[in-house]
């Protein structure tokens, strides 16, 4: 018995949170890689292009909800995220218009991309704060658990609850279909293997009569759904707050480089490598120790290998250690 | 005289701006924009010297700040003697084996040929060196942290005059940029970038955590100061006296004896104030213009050159048998120093250490934006990205203020619309900053005041 209330002690406090985190992660990490591995820089807007969709899909979820429309059980963010994508959409083409397809057309070095891409990130947090404010804002309605841990106690029998929150489960179930239709658009369509060809060797596919500018819309349209998608995801999870969004962006860019970056695959894993490592070094496994030893050899101490304050700095830490010795990420392999 | 024509207009330019604030706002708001433009523009060169020198992009800054204002700390606070008494000794013994740890790598590491055994030694060696260190510093710690938690709770630093720190910064941050560089270097361009961002976040962490070194987010309030006090000044006979006869015009006007003394009060503690900023202003403006001298010196030098050659064509200056890697190595140590010292000289002026306030946006991302802006290759234009870019981000809110005002005149006050707007006026900073910076890049890539190599 107490080893089951070990493993279910582990599943509640690491595994299903590390689960949720992680797609949260892997969903911008794909997005970052993307635009890595197509248009060739990194983009330190990442986090404030997410907030921004995220700030279309609360915009949203208000107006349904003054109209009165909901999903029931579900959030009613849901129902709002598809608009959220076609704003964020829209946006993200209006600044390449603007600012990206010259330097495009320039054929500038990556860093002058990520220089501008600051300038984008300013603007952006500039939009989202003037529109929304800086503050903490939830927008989750519905149901908010599918199991509580005191039902779960009293159906088992166990000293262990098992708490298992609806959004954890739609985030997960949603990101699996997302990124199974990504990686079937990618590697089954004609667009998606153009756009491998494209990122593989950019001069050899437009020799071989692939449109540039159809290469580049699709990027965006493709960005613009992960970034929402992530973006709801994480609010509707925990809370939308740009600054968090902002900060967001250093375990997402972890992700991408330790999955390898211009690699979505590499980039789907790592974001759960990221998620995994931060929580597991974090945790304080006195309690798990207890259930599992016998009674003599009962830790006194936390068991705590790192304290939580250093959450990020793990993340960061696997990524320098990885861009040292693998600057190709750990899941190398062709590119895109 | 004449090519340097638009240096002296903008820096002219800039400085009847300054004077406006002082005239229209107040010279207390002015002198503080200006310490701050000063202070900012020692981060610009230090960032300056990094990228237009040398081309390397260094995203750390705010850790290097950050590591300055430790250095401020260290070296000013008094002692605790309580704390080391009660755990000195852990903390010494863990900082010994920590030697011991690093002495004994450099060992493995000149002793034995790489393979993957060593690799994995190395790797145990370090992993059981930090456990080690953990549990033995761990009860030193705790007995540090709970002494007088309210007011110390840490170890203190050397008690030494403040002035110290700026030099003890530069080190500090010289030594993290040489271990950063060494591991870092080898990275492209946009990896190096998040690297040194990640590197810098970490920095910060640790700052914050480590509370029996740094007080952590708990601050440390009420550092020494190489300026007078206010509180004094106001008691000072010569003070009054000067106050006195700057404003006698004014004074001079007021018949009653009672209102004239209660009038010079105000001017005192008006004065007070700013003479205060103003030895700061001197002290800033004494370190901007050594280290201007010395950037300068560097540029035009035999190094200069060879530094731009690495930086225009990396494989053609190796060729020529410079040594690339150590140039950059030294280039970055020597960047990130002038930014430690900026970041002493913050700590100094604000007479607090808050690593909460450390935040990428302001220390990274704003000093990067003064050098695209300001001209990056050109110290004269990254000494004028600091200032331009600091005075826009304080003076952002006004200005806009008055432009919504402006523009929605015809509106009433309680529209919705307009008090949203007014509401939002802080974040208008990031609009201006962002919009600046993107124009800047399209329609003058090289800065207000491109770089400009003369060539005798």
């Amino acid at each position: 018995m107490d080893f089951v209330n070990a493993i279910i002690l582990l599943l509640n406090y690491i595994f299903i949170p590390a689960l949720t985190y992680g797609s949260q992660l892997a969903l911008g990490a794909i997005f970052v890689t993307l635009i890595y591995g197509i248009l060739r820089f990194a983009n330190f807007a990442t986090g404030d292009m997410m907030s921004f969709g995220t700030m279309a899909t609360i915009l949203f979820t208000w107006y349904f909800q003054s109209l009165g429309v909901s999903l029931g059980v579900l959030p009613t963010a849901l129902l709002a995220i598809p608009f959220g994508i076609i704003f964020m959409i829209f946006y993200m083409l209006l600044i390449d218009k603007f600012v990206f397809k010259y330097y495009r057309n320039q054929k500038s070095p990556p860093v002058q991309f990520a220089m501008v891409s600051i300038g984008v990130m300013f603007v952006t947090q500039a939009v989202v704060r003037i529109i929304i404010g800086p503050g903490d804002r939830r927008f989750f309605d519905g149901e908010k658990f599918i199991i509580k841990a005191r039902e779960f106690k009293e159906m088992t029998g166990l000293n262990e609850g098992l708490a298992l929150k609806s959004t954890q489960v739609i985030t997960i179930f949603v990101t699996i279909v997302l990124v199974s239709l990504l990686f079937w658009f990618l590697n089954r369509t004609k667009t998606g293997k153009s756009m491998k060809a494209y990122s593989d060797n950019e001069d050899l596919a437009l020799l071989s009569g692939i449109d540039p500018k159809k290469i580049v819309l699709v990027t965006w349209v493709i960005a613009g759904i992960l970034a929402t998608i992530g973006g709801a995801l994480y609010g509707l999870d925990k809370s939308f707050k740009p600054f968090t969004y902002f900060n967001n962006m250093l375990p997402i860019f972890a992700a991408a480089i330790v999955g390898g970056i211009g690699n979505p695959f590499g980039a789907f894993l790592g974001g759960y490598v990221i998620a995994f490592s931060e929580i597991l070094l974090t945790y304080a496994y006195k309690k798990f120790f207890m259930y599992v030893l016998p009674e003599s050899l009962e830790p006194n101490s936390l068991v705590q290998l790192l304290s939580t304050d250093y959450k990020f700095a793990v993340s960061f830490s696997i990524l320098v250690i990885v861009l040292i010795y693998r600057p190709s990420g750990i899941f190398k392999g062709k590119v895109l | 005289m004449r090519k340097n024509l638009n240096v002296i207009a903008a820096y002219s330019i800039m400085m009847v701006l300054i004077l406006m604030v002082g005239i229209f706002q107040s010279w207390n708001i002015a002198l503080s924009i200006f310490n701050l433009c000063l202070i900012s523009a020692v981060m610009t060169m230090g960032a300056n010297i990094q990228w237009g020198y040398a081309g390397l992009i260094n995203f750390g800054i705010m850790g290097y700040t950050a590591l300055g204002g430790l250095a401020a700390v260290l070296i000013s606070v008094d002692p605790v003697q309580e704390a080391w008494r009660a755990g000195g000794f852990d903390i010494l013994m863990s900082l010994w084996l920590m030697v011991v740890m690093v002495l004994v790598i450099r060992f493995i590491l000149k002793r034995f040929e790489k393979s993957k055994i060593r690799t994995y030694s190395i790797a145990a060696i370090i992993i059981s060196g930090i456990l080690l260190i953990r549990f033995s510093a761990e009860p030193g710690i705790e007995a540090i942290e709970a002494v007088d938690p309210a007011k110390t709770g840490f170890l203190g630093g050397f008690g030494l005059p403040i002035i110290f720190s700026w030099i003890v910064g530069a080190l500090f941050a010289g030594g993290l940029a040489f271990i950063v560089g060494k591991v870092a270097l080898g990275l492209r361009a946009d990896y190096l970038a998040i690297a040194t961002l990640l590197i810098s976040e970490i920095v910060i962490a640790i700052i914050k955590h480590e509370d029996w070194l740094t007080r952590g987010v708990k601050n440390v309030i009420g550092l020494k100061r190489p300026a007078p006090y206010e509180v004094d000044l106001q008691t000072t006979d010569w003070f009054i006296k000067l106050v006195e006869k700057f404003n006698s015009g004014k004074l001079s006007v007021i018949e009653n004896l009672a209102d004239r003394q209660a009038a010079l009060n105000q001017h005192v503690i008006e004065g007070s104030s700013v003479f205060v900023k103003l030895c700061y202003s001197g002290l800033f403006l004494l370190v901007v213009i050594i280290l201007l001298i010395l950037t300068q010196k560097a540029l035009y030098s035999p190094w200069g050159r060879m530094m731009r050659a690495i930086r225009d064509n990396e494989e053609a200056a190796n060729a020529m048998g410079k040594n690339v890697v150590k140039q950059h190595l030294l280039i970055f140590i020597l960047g990130s120093a002038i930014v430690g010292i900026a970041g002493a000289m913050l700590v100094t002026q604000d007479g607090l250490f808050t690593p909460g306030s450390y935040r990428p946006m302001r220390y990274t991302f704003l000093i990067w934006v003064m050098v695209i802006v300001g001209g990056s290759g050109n110290n004269f234009g990254a000494i004028l990205g600091g200032f331009v870019v600091w005075f826009l981000w304080i003076e952002a809110a006004p200005i806009s203020l008055f432009l919504i005002n402006f523009f929605t005149a015809g509106i009433s006050e309680t529209n919705a619309l307009k008090a949203h707007l007014i509401e939002s006026v802080p974040y208008f900073r990031f609009l201006l900053m962002g919009l600046g910076l993107l124009f800047i890049m399209r329609y003058r890539p090289k800065g207000i005041l491109p770089e400009k190599i003369e060539i005798k």
